[in-house]
């Protein structure tokens, strides 16, 4: 054992950040809570006055600002909710006969994983592609064939549209060499005084994305089978 | 120079309308809690890079505080009935999909046109912000796009931004939260104490053992931080370069590519990733804040898998 005596105390107390992270999710307290709390909580316990760290937090949540920039597009989708997008978006699925959710969302797949390695992740979002259009489609695609979905289907067929986009954008924006974790390993690596070329990087992700494609994609494919016997079996 | 502050001058506008609207509902019970709470967000915004971080952190606080102590209220229902929204699709037919598609439209083109672009000698956006000005651009002239296509009352989007914000609630901010977390983690030294543990306890004196801790390691270490981008250089320096590359003479360009797709695996799995996992299941209104998680699990254990197979197989050629 390393870690003995006082030095446990020195040592270890910065990770009660996790610890209550942890505990905070299990026990199904308010997460937006539970992580204020573990920020508060690290920074005092890695040995900082009250006031820095309440600065030092202050000052991280600030510069975080840009992370939330998405939300930006909910006036306008909104505005095109309000006029009736997702009943447009289900209107035109439904008159596409072969379309079925697993089909749909696995042509999704395939477009968001080929766009985000053309460095195009912009082209999805959950608020901007999920919410307004995907969602609504691969709903009324199941809808066409049985009708009112009850609404455990219904949740689970928003969750899968949900699920495709990070798959599809994780495992596909890693063959465009100047995106962030691209330019992360560089950096990283470079300060390690390694040099390596950021195409050679991005061919490495090449087998990974084609992993991805047909592991989920298959999981996609058997999802409709799985919808089927979901809705026919009366819900059990 | 255009700069970030940019984008926050918008969000801070759009918060304070949407905390306004909230003032307005007499409808809602807990009005004045969701005023308070995206009122100071809008704050943040409008002020936060003039006010000292103390002030910061404590209206940071305070917001938490509201959520813990008052709550937040509900969403509104929607304005219109499905019946006229049917009607009104009907009648502007796939027009409706312009100013949606507006967005990554435009975002797409500011992104590769304004980089360049110079007014005497200055760069006319700051180069380093490109992506994140064009999409607070491209969000504008959407709604622009919208408003003069469809005419509708001018208080029609913040009313419906607000409908949209009160779904998703307290989850709005956890990403934000969580990058702030992951910032005092770094201060206080968390990584290296993480790898210290994981290279100490875990035997790693074959090619294969070696692989597999890296690339569950990373995925574990991702799922804690919620972050592959924190995960990367704390496994990296402790497993990936000194074992795998310098131990076992392993190329360090498959070492690295592999290694940060085995952290993606993480992200898929954990709660801590929220602008992924827990955000979309707030925006979709599902009951479960896990639905997406638990849709996303099975893959992510297949492609962890196949990761750790294809380090193993092409890192040591």
């Amino acid at each position: 054992m390393v870690f003995v005596g006082p030095s446990l105390h020195v040592t270890l107390l910065p990770l009660i950040g996790i610890l209550i992270v942890v505990a905070g999710f299990a026990l199904r307290f308010n997460p937006l809570v539970v992580v204020a709390t573990a920020a508060i909580a690290t920074g005092i316990a890695a040995g900082h006055a009250t006031i820095d760290v309440i600065s030092a937090f202050g000052k991280a949540f600030i510069d975080s600002r840009s992370v939330p920039v998405v939300w930006l597009a909910l006036p306008v989708i909104g505005l095109l909710e309000r006029t009736g997008l997702k009943e447009r978006a289900r209107t035109v699925i439904s008159g596409i006969r072969v379309a079925t959710t697993g089909r749909l969302l696995l042509a999704y797949l395939a477009l968001r994983q080929i766009t985000s390695a053309l460095g195009l992740t912009s082209l999805g979002g959950h608020a901007q592609m999920v919410r307004p259009l995907i969602a609504p489609m691969a709903e009324a695609a199941a809808e066409v064939r049985w009708g009112e979905l009850p609404e455990r289907t219904r949740n689970r067929v928003r969750a899968n549209a949900a699920a495709v986009d990070n798959i599809g954008v994780f495992f596909g924006e890693d063959i465009f060499i100047a995106i962030g974790s691209i330019l992360l390993i560089r950096s990283f690596l470079d300060q390690n005084g390694i040099h390596v070329e950021p195409t050679s990087l991005a061919v490495w992700a090449i087998p990974t994305a084609v992993c991805a494609f047909v592991i989920h994609g298959t999981r996609l494919v058997l999802l409709d089978r799985s919808l089927k016997a979901e809705i026919e079996g009366g819900g059990k | 120079m255009i700069t970030l502050e940019f984008v926050n001058v918008l969000m801070g506008l759009m918060m304070a309308g949407i905390a306004i609207v909230n003032v307005r509902d007499t409808t809602n019970r807990k009005r004045y809690n969701n005023a308070a709470f995206w009122g100071l967000y809008a704050v943040t915004f409008l002020a936060g890079s003039h006010l000292p971080n103390f002030v910061n952190g404590l209206l940071v606080i305070a917001m938490v505080l509201i959520v813990a102590i008052g709550k937040l209220g509900g969403a509104p229902s929607e304005q219109t009935s499905r019946a006229d929204r049917e009607v009104s699709a009907a009648k502007w037919g796939n027009r409706l999909f312009i100013p949606a598609l507006t967005i990554p439209a435009v975002a797409l083109l500011g992104t590769f046109t304004l980089k360049g672009l110079q007014v005497n000698g200055v760069p006319l956006v700051d180069p380093k912000q490109v992506t994140l000005i064009s999409l607070g651009l491209a969000t504008s002239v959407a709604l622009m796009v919208g408003m003069v296509m469809l005419r509708p009352p001018a208080s029609a989007p913040i009313i419906e931004a607000r409908r949209l914000m009160d779904a998703v609630s307290w989850a709005a901010v956890l990403p934000q939260m969580l990058a702030a977390l992951g910032a005092m983690f770094a201060l206080a030294g968390v990584g290296p104490i993480v790898a210290g543990i994981l290279s100490r306890w875990i035997p790693l004196d074959t090619r294969f053992a070696v692989v597999a801790t890296y690339t569950i390691g990373m995925a574990l270490f991702t799922s804690i931080m919620g972050n592959a981008f924190a995960a990367f250089p704390v496994m990296t320096a402790a497993i990936g370069l000194p074992l795998i590359v310098h131990r076992f003479g392993g190329d360090v360009v498959v070492m690295a590519a592999v290694g940060m797709l085995s952290g993606f695996c993480g992200t898929l799995v954990t709660p801590m990733a929220a602008n992924f996992n827990i955000v979309p299941a707030a925006l979709l209104e599902l009951p479960d804040q896990n639905a997406v998680i638990k849709v996303q699990i099975p893959t992510a254990l297949m492609l962890l898998t196949a990761n750790t197979a294809i380090m193993y197989l092409f890192v040591f050629r």
